[in-house]
């Protein structure tokens, strides 16, 4: 066993094999970009093949292998489900499989892991029953769970080597021209998915949208594409818009939403060219158009808005509150026809947007970002991974990446949920450092971590109350009483990967 | 009090507890499910106990479905279907105040 920085026990093979985390920056070292394996492509050679059988059959796709996908058609998304089927029925089996997330509607990956098809993953989170399958340790192998920024840092220095990734494409020509703007599902930025177009050995596009040649805007270029398939529906429009909420009326989350955003406009940082990151949580929405009142009245504009993009963004650019639009990926449907229509509204992929082996990740010129959590500790660690009963429910994201990176990082979460304290002793699973972590926001009022005197002094006047993390914690268990610390097994059914490649923490079973 | 025939308070609600009494022969027994007995279990199991030996219950079935009441909802639950079950509807305010906390 092995204690990180954190304090954390790492099983010893584990920490031999990844590093324990050491510090937000200590891992950031020189290396060689990871390079593909490219089948050049003549004159004469059609990249259309008739299905995804015979895309498979094409890629040579054997036992062993690592293939991936992309998550932008969040709870609406058809293609993961597909190709594992119909690798299932082909009978390929212990393959590893690395999407960038994973959803409620993949629940057929418990079967594939039952049947060995599936023996290895990694990806961003999981949720609902994939979760609680993993949880209760169906794999002999540790999920390995990685923020956005770390994915493509593990792609690009070859921690993960994809040998084919299965990409749904909204529209695509036959000579593999992608985006995610035109077509019958669309999901507007292809930022997670265009990592892996350039970094896999084969690159399947698979469409229900099959355009004229050549297909513009090209976010996916052909240069990347080996085979295209056409199918008739990729994902559900309905599904990729699903989970992200309209404004909030709950009291709780406008109280929250009201003091984050008096922090954001008292701070040094609330001037013109700004720049900030929200989430799609009923609270973060709410910030958003506080902020958006706040910035009228004093005649602020902001830089840029970046990622994880939803319509409340699209409307501050359409007013000219926000002068760009960084977008790694979309939330809604009016994301995605502003991402095809406004200039002004950019897409990136995510090594750019938050890689910390890029040549500087956009996070880097980021002023604020705002955060959720499930639990936050005294030592201000965040968990965005496990429920409180311990079981894998949640996604890493890009949480640790921007509040890394970023000038001021809040996060903003209730006191308690129900029964259940959002302020404890010690998070069940660290995902992001408590050295990240700025600004914690409950609707009692506010906690600044004293690792940061110069927001202690900034904020001295502000007319929200502080308490210490402590008083927080203390002031959420007098409401819910102490909880039980979680009983777990002896078996690490997940590893946590800081975004730098080392483990800050591991899951175990339940 | 004694309990005279079964009795529920409390709703199967986010943040409520469902609690029932009946008659047992002997002894106290509670079945308890929750969203929250990793955590909490013990501690409702306590003071579903103690709210029951305050108000002199000493056999009693009790069955409990809770979605993570709070320590003040699980007394006031338990004290309403304790009433009910004992068809008693004089409630002594003040004797409750003397204990509850």
């Amino acid at each position: 066993m092995v204690k990180n920085k954190l304090n954390r026990e790492i099983p010893t093979p584990y920490a031999d094999q990844y590093g324990v985390y050491g510090g937000e920056f200590a891992n950031i070292r020189l290396y060689n970009e990871h390079a593909r394996h490219i089948k050049p492509v003549k004159p004469d050679h059609s990249k259309l093949v008739a299905s995804i059988h015979d895309a498979i059959v094409a890629t040579g796709l054997k036992d062993g292998m690592t293939i991936s996908f992309h998550h932008h058609f969040r709870e609406g998304d058809y293609v993961m489900n597909m190709v594992m089927a119909e690798i299932a029925k082909m009978g390929i089996k212990n393959l590893s499989i690395a999407p960038s997330s994973i959803a409620n509607v993949h629940e057929p990956l418990i079967e594939h892991i039952k049947n060995g098809v599936v023996t290895n993953i990694t990806s961003s989170g999981l949720r609902d029953k994939v979760g609680a399958a993993i949880s209760n340790g169906i794999m002999e192998n540790p999920v390995v769970i990685r923020s956005h920024g770390g994915r493509a840092r593990a792609i690009a220095r070859g921690d993960i080597h994809i040998d084919v990734a299965f990409l749904g494409a909204p529209s695509s020509d036959e000579y593999g021209n992608v985006n995610g703007t035109k077509g019958k599902a669309t999901c507007g930025s292809l930022g997670y998915a265009m990592i892996d177009a350039k970094y896999a050995d084969q690159v399947v596009a698979i469409t229900d949208s099959l355009v004229p040649y050549p297909n513009t805007p090209i976010s996916i270029p052909q240069t990347d594409v080996d085979y295209v398939v056409q199918v008739d529906a990729i994902g559900d429009p309905t599904g990729i818009a699903k989970g992200a909420t309209r404004f909030t009326k709950n009291p709780k989350e406008l109280k929250i939403a009201e003091y984050a955003a008096e922090v954001i406009t008292k701070s040094a940082y609330f001037k013109n060219g700004f720049s900030f990151q929200t989430g799609t949580g009923g609270s973060s929405l709410a910030v958003a158009r506080f902020l958006r009142e706040a910035m009228l009245k004093q005649d602020i504009k902001a830089s840029f808005a970046l990622g994880g993009i939803t319509n409340s963004m699209v409307e501050l650019l359409k007013e000219g509150l926000v002068e760009k639009v960084i977008d790694v990926q979309d939330f809604d449907h009016p994301s995605a026809v502003s991402l095809g229509e406004n200039a002004d509204h950019y897409e990136i992929d995510a090594n750019m947007y938050a890689s910390p082996l890029s040549k500087g990740a956009v996070i880097n010129q980021l002023d604020i970002a705002i955060l959720s959590a499930l639990e936050i500790d005294t030592d201000f660690n965040v968990n965005v991974i496990t429920g409180s009963d311990g079981i894998i429910r949640g996604a890493s994201g890009g949480h640790s990446d921007t509040s890394a990176a970023c000038k001021m990082s809040m996060v903003i979460a209730p006191l308690v949920r129900g029964r259940i304290p959002t302020i404890v002793e010690n998070v069940n699973t660290v995902v992001t450092p408590g050295a990240s972590v700025d600004v914690v926001v409950t609707e009692v009022g506010v906690a600044i971590n004293p690792a940061r005197p110069d927001l202690i002094e900034m904020f001295k006047h502000l007319k929200v109350p502080q308490f210490s993390i402590e008083t927080l914690k203390e002031m959420a268990y007098t409401i819910t009483g102490t909880p039980e610390p979680i009983q777990y097994g002896d078996k690490v059914v997940a590893l946590i990967e800081y975004r730098d490649g080392t483990l800050i923490d591991v899951v175990h079973n339940v | 009090m004694k309990i005279n025939h079964p009795a529920t308070a409390g709703t199967l609600e986010s943040s409520d507890i469902q609690i029932t009494l009946t008659p047992a022969d002997s002894g106290t027994t509670i079945q308890l499910q929750s969203s929250v007995e990793k955590q909490f279990g013990e501690q409702i199991r306590a003071v579903i106990a103690a709210t029951l030996t305050k108000l002199g219950i000493e056999e009693v079935a009790v069955e409990a479905n809770d979605k993570g009441a709070l320590d003040c909802t699980i007394k006031a639950r338990t004290i309403a279907a304790a009433y009910r079950a004992a068809d008693n509807k004089t409630f002594d305010w003040e004797e409750i105040n003397a204990w509850i906390n």
